[in-house]
């Protein structure tokens, strides 16, 4: 069991990282500093602005895409991952 | 050919594409009929995924809200795709690796109660009920709008087609069924974005169009529009905050607790092959689901300019009643855009301040709606528009429906009340009440209740409160024990239904809101469709509190939580 519990302490590592990321491009860059962002503008988009409507998503999708990338390596790492057909 | 016909062969086209595949993909087992076999591509799964998750509502009316809230609609924009992430680290993989077929019945093993699974299935049932009958009036409203047919004729016709390919095919049948709505959709939203798009700033891609210049201008269309907001009196567009930033940050964190928790999106995960294709999967769907999300705040915001510039060309000038274009006159035919002249000069003029206002009625639908209309594109685009808003509103419907009659004849009839029915029996029985689940959304579609416009609502509120919590608790702490999910689901469920009626009535019922639906009385600030994640947290809280008083989970339950938690000897999901 103690090969699965370092698997288990870096998958919550990994996924503890993905979260801080997503918390901070959505309620962080989003919401809670969306007043000073804004004062930057990448072209006509307030930042705070296109982090809430449009730069959050595209984050998001990288981050789960990111994190099954990182899972399946893990998988191989502690070798637990599911067979081959 | 007129508009009219054009409607009737494109829409026909795509009902007739459902049925093909509703006749190819027949359900022969349970296992089809539950999570189609277990063997969707994890591609594939996430458009499926896609168009089960965006429903009428986030088709027709989620640019409409954008449109009139400007910033402070960024929360369903991150609310509803960033639950996904939530979805795609905390439940999905873990939940595809238990290998079951339903939601409640991972609560039910996982918390070694049947009990806790028949507290599970009551709330999927009411979240989901109250869910689908947004999607019913959906359907009845595209059908009675589009092809001019009456709601009820429109409603049957939806009941019917959804009938035969869930009936027949179960899951395999919806999912199949759900690409090719995906497909038709997603053509359906985004042609006419780039259309308009292309005509105000020269940008094809919607997505740039929003940050760019005006065309033939060094202005840019996002400063252009809170500009004009300004002039006519209304907050700026790109800073309208939602009454407060501690209120959109808890509504955002509702919405996306509450997608995680909905459990006719996480059973689209129990269909892929492999604990690693539900991962990825996961992403496939967000993908998929982005392409409309991301379109959506240029359509809003682009939308809402064309209109203002319609009725004020520019300062001091007004639209003349007598020469308002034709889709003006069209969409004012159907009541859903009014205006009064009230000071009889013949002109419209359109301004914050209510005594002076002309423009007395704009239906936030008709943004999205009447969109290819204002771009002046042909009729195979707005016919196309209303065959997209059906698909949404029936691929939402048909995973709603499959997450319901699966509780019923999994969870309740094979799992609690009649274990020794054999396979063909339960598919029978699964058949039986996907057709009960139809007859009885149809039921609600047409008579409506009155608390039908703040159910959705609740819908997040009662998947964020009470099955998030209990399926996450379930795999990340092992200590969690019958006792504490119990008391955590009904404590969760009890905050979030007591501060949703007691400011808006009980039942939704106005008058029997005892505390009046006012920020005033707002705990917090929080308005109550905000409030799922604080009722997450008190599920959280009490589960922790009561599992300590109370005797740890046996060994056999750790045991389970431990083969979850590791990828390696998965099963394809197994009845039992």
């Amino acid at each position: 069991m103690s090969k699965n519990s370092s698997y288990w302490s870096a998958n919550l590592r990994l996924v503890g990282l993905c979260l801080v990321i997503w918390f901070v491009v959505s309620y962080l860059f989003g919401i809670i500093l969306v007043e000073p962002l804004n004062a930057i503008k990448i072209g006509g988009y307030k930042l705070g602005f296109w982090f809430a409507q449009q730069g959050s998503i595209y984050v998001f999708i990288a981050l789960i895409f990111f994190y099954a990338k990182r899972m399946g390596k893990l998988d191989k790492e502690h070798n637990v991952h599911e067979d081959d057909e | 050919m007129t508009l009219q016909t054009t409607t009737y062969l494109i829409v026909g086209f795509t009902f007739s594409i459902y049925i093909g595949i509703a006749i190819w993909a027949r359900a022969s087992t349970t296992k089809d009929f539950y999570v189609a076999g277990g063997h969707i591509n994890p591609i594939a799964n996430g458009m499926a995924t896609a168009a089960d998750w965006m429903s009428a509502a986030s088709f027709i009316s989620m640019a409409g809200l954008i449109a009139f809230m400007g910033y402070g609609g960024s929360v369903f924009l991150m609310g509803w795709t960033g639950g996904y992430v939530l979805l795609a680290m905390l439940l999905a993989p873990y939940l595809r690796k238990f290998g079951k077929f339903t939601v409640p019945e991972f609560i039910g093993e996982r918390y070694y109660s049947k009990g806790a699974r028949i507290v599970a299935v009551i709330c999927l049932i009411v979240a989901s009920v109250t869910y689908v009958i947004g999607q019913m009036k959906g359907i009845g409203v595209a059908f009675s709008r589009f092809l001019e047919v009456p709601y009820e004729i429109g409603l049957m016709i939806g009941m019917g087609i959804v009938f035969i390919y869930a009936v027949m095919g179960g899951m395999k049948g919806i999912t199949y069924t759900q690409i090719a709505q995906y497909c038709v959709l997603i053509l359906a939203y985004t042609i006419p974005a780039i259309f308009i798009s292309l005509n105000l700033t020269g940008n094809p891609i919607p997505q740039l169009g929003l940050g760019s210049t005006m065309s033939g201008s060094e202005v840019f269309l996002l400063d252009r529009l809170d500009q004009v907001l300004r002039d006519l009196g209304f907050l700026e567009y790109t800073t309208n905050v939602r009454l407060s930033l501690t209120n959109m940050f808890m509504y955002t964190l509702s919405l996306m607790i509450g997608t995680a928790g909905l459990p006719h999106v996480i059973i689209r995960f129990f269909t892929v092959p492999k604990v690693k294709d539900a991962r990825s999967s996961a992403g496939w769907a967000l993908v998929f689901i982005a392409i409309l999300y991301t379109t959506a705040p240029s359509v809003a915001a682009m939308a809402r300019l064309n209109l203002i510039e319609t009725i004020q060309p520019t300062g001091g000038q007004h639209m003349v009643y007598d020469e308002r274009p034709d889709w003006v006159r069209n969409w004012e035919a159907t009541g859903l855009l009014a205006f009064e002249d009230k000071n009889g000069d013949g002109m419209i003029s359109y301004s914050a301040d209510a005594a002076t206002n002309e423009v007395t009625k704009i239906d936030r639908d008709i943004m999205v709606l009447a969109n290819p209309e204002i771009a002046g594109l042909p009729n195979w685009v707005i016919a196309l528009v209303a065959a997209g808003g059906l698909a949404a509103a029936l691929s939402t419907a048909a995973g709603l429906l499959l997450a319901i009659s699966s509780a019923i004849s999994h969870d309740l009839l094979k799992g609690v009340f009649k274990p020794e029915i054999s396979e063909q029996q339960e598919l029978m029985a699964s058949r039986v009440a996907m057709a009960g689940a139809i007859m009885l959304a149809g039921y609600l579609g047409f008579n409506p209740p009155d608390f039908a416009a703040g159910t959705v609502a609740l819908a997040f509120g009662l998947a964020a409160s009470s099955i998030f919590p209990a399926l996450m608790l379930g795999i990340f702490y092992k200590r969690m024990n019958k006792e504490g999910a119990i008391a955590g689901m009904i404590a969760g469920l009890g905050v979030t239904l007591l501060y949703v009626f007691q400011h808006k009535g009980i039942m939704f019922i106005a008058s029997t809101s005892y505390m009046g639906d006012m920020p005033q009385n707002w705990f917090f600030g929080i308005e109550p469709n905000a409030f799922g994640a604080v009722g997450a947290m008190f599920n959280f809280a009490v589960a922790f509190a009561v599992s300590k008083m109370t005797a740890p989970p046996p060994q056999e339950i750790i045991e389970l939580v431990e083969h979850i938690r590791v990828p390696s000897g998965a099963n394809a999901p197994i009845s039992h």
